[in-house]
């Protein structure tokens, strides 16, 4: 099955969210953070599962960290995920994370609209 | 754009727009790539599915029957499903009828077999215009009807979702299944225009 098709067939805990069918973003960088995670896995050459048991994995440890009156938010799940799967595969490093993540931080204090 | 989690190293957009710069200075990763997979999602990944439904629908009369008869057991034989508690219901065009799709309360759309609905399915302006003036608003998708042509509209609900099985253009009878699939378009099988002989280029 290729990719996309798996991506689409989620079913579990993992399950794409959606609206009357369409696929759901809240906010801009959802989709963002979906397209990443899904063209890094198959650019790379990764199995899917790579990404998903990642995810289920990060779902989880939400649930049992959290009630049920906490705000849950899947692409907060789905991102923790890919940070995970960047690291663990040696793509990138935590150092040049927090590195980028500063910069992005100090470029917004810089009145950039986002 | 202001939102709950402030603009910290924690904020989850700053964290992805950190992850894709990086993945992109490395050259893991093109922004173009990941454009273009969004785009999959939202445009191809579905039409294909009701491509391969329609196709299926024209070489083997039997399996036309089991469509018109109940779209949503039919679909699932071809291993499309997930719509759930709704039901799908195949239309089929003929030279006396023609069947367009809307959904006039929001969006409803049978997205297991079609995807994601473009943008226009959305638009107000479509969701009114076509219930009352049907033949216009076909027309400007470039599909003129004869005039002794019946138009029938299928309001979509969180029930019910239609697909239009659009007519088998002629000259196609030497193609397989699998090329006439290529030839079924999203629109068509909303119904805002007919499928053509031709494979678009």
């Amino acid at each position: 099955m290729s990719t996309q098709a798996e991506v689409n067939s989620m079913t579990g805990v993992d399950a794409l969210p959606r609206s009357n069918g369409e696929l759901l973003f809240e906010e801009p960088w959802q989709a963002r953070a979906f397209g990443v995670a899904v063209s890094l896995v198959q650019e790379q050459g990764l199995d899917w599962e790579e990404f998903r048991r990642r995810l289920i994995d990060e779902i989880r440890a939400w649930e049992r960290e959290h009630g049920p009156s906490d705000a849950y938010d899947y692409y907060e799940r789905w991102l923790a995920a890919l940070e995970r799967l960047v690291l663990e595969t040696g793509m990138v490093s935590t150092a040049e994370i927090e590195a980028e993540v500063l910069h992005v931080v100090t470029a917004d204090d810089h009145g950039h609209d986002h | 754009m202001s939102h709950d989690h402030g603009n910290g190293v924690s904020d989850p957009e700053v964290r992805t727009r950190a992850l894709e710069s990086l993945l992109y200075e490395k050259g893991l990763l093109s922004p173009a790539a990941v454009d273009a997979l969004i785009g999959v999602f939202e445009r191809d990944l579905g039409p294909l599915n009701g491509a391969r439904v329609v196709a299926r629908a024209w070489v083997d009369p039997e399996y036309k029957g089991r469509l018109l008869e109940n779209a949503t057991a039919a679909i699932a034989e071809l291993g499309f499903g997930g719509l759930e508690a709704q039901h799908l219901v195949a239309v089929e065009n003929t030279p006396e009828v023609h069947n367009v799709v809307v959904c006039t309360l929001c969006s409803c759309y049978p997205w297991p077999v079609l995807g994601l609905p473009p943008r226009w399915y959305k638009d107000p302006a479509y969701r009114s215009r076509i219930v009352i003036e049907p033949r216009q608003v076909l027309s400007e998708f470039g599909l003129e009807l004869d005039e002794d042509v019946e138009v029938c509209v299928w309001d979509s609900s969180a029930e019910i979702r239609y697909l239009v099985l659009p007519e088998r253009p002629v000259g196609t009878e030497a193609m397989s299944e699998d090329e006439l699939a290529q030839l079924v378009t999203r629109d068509s099988m909303i119904g805002v225009t007919n499928v053509s002989a031709a494979v678009a280029a």
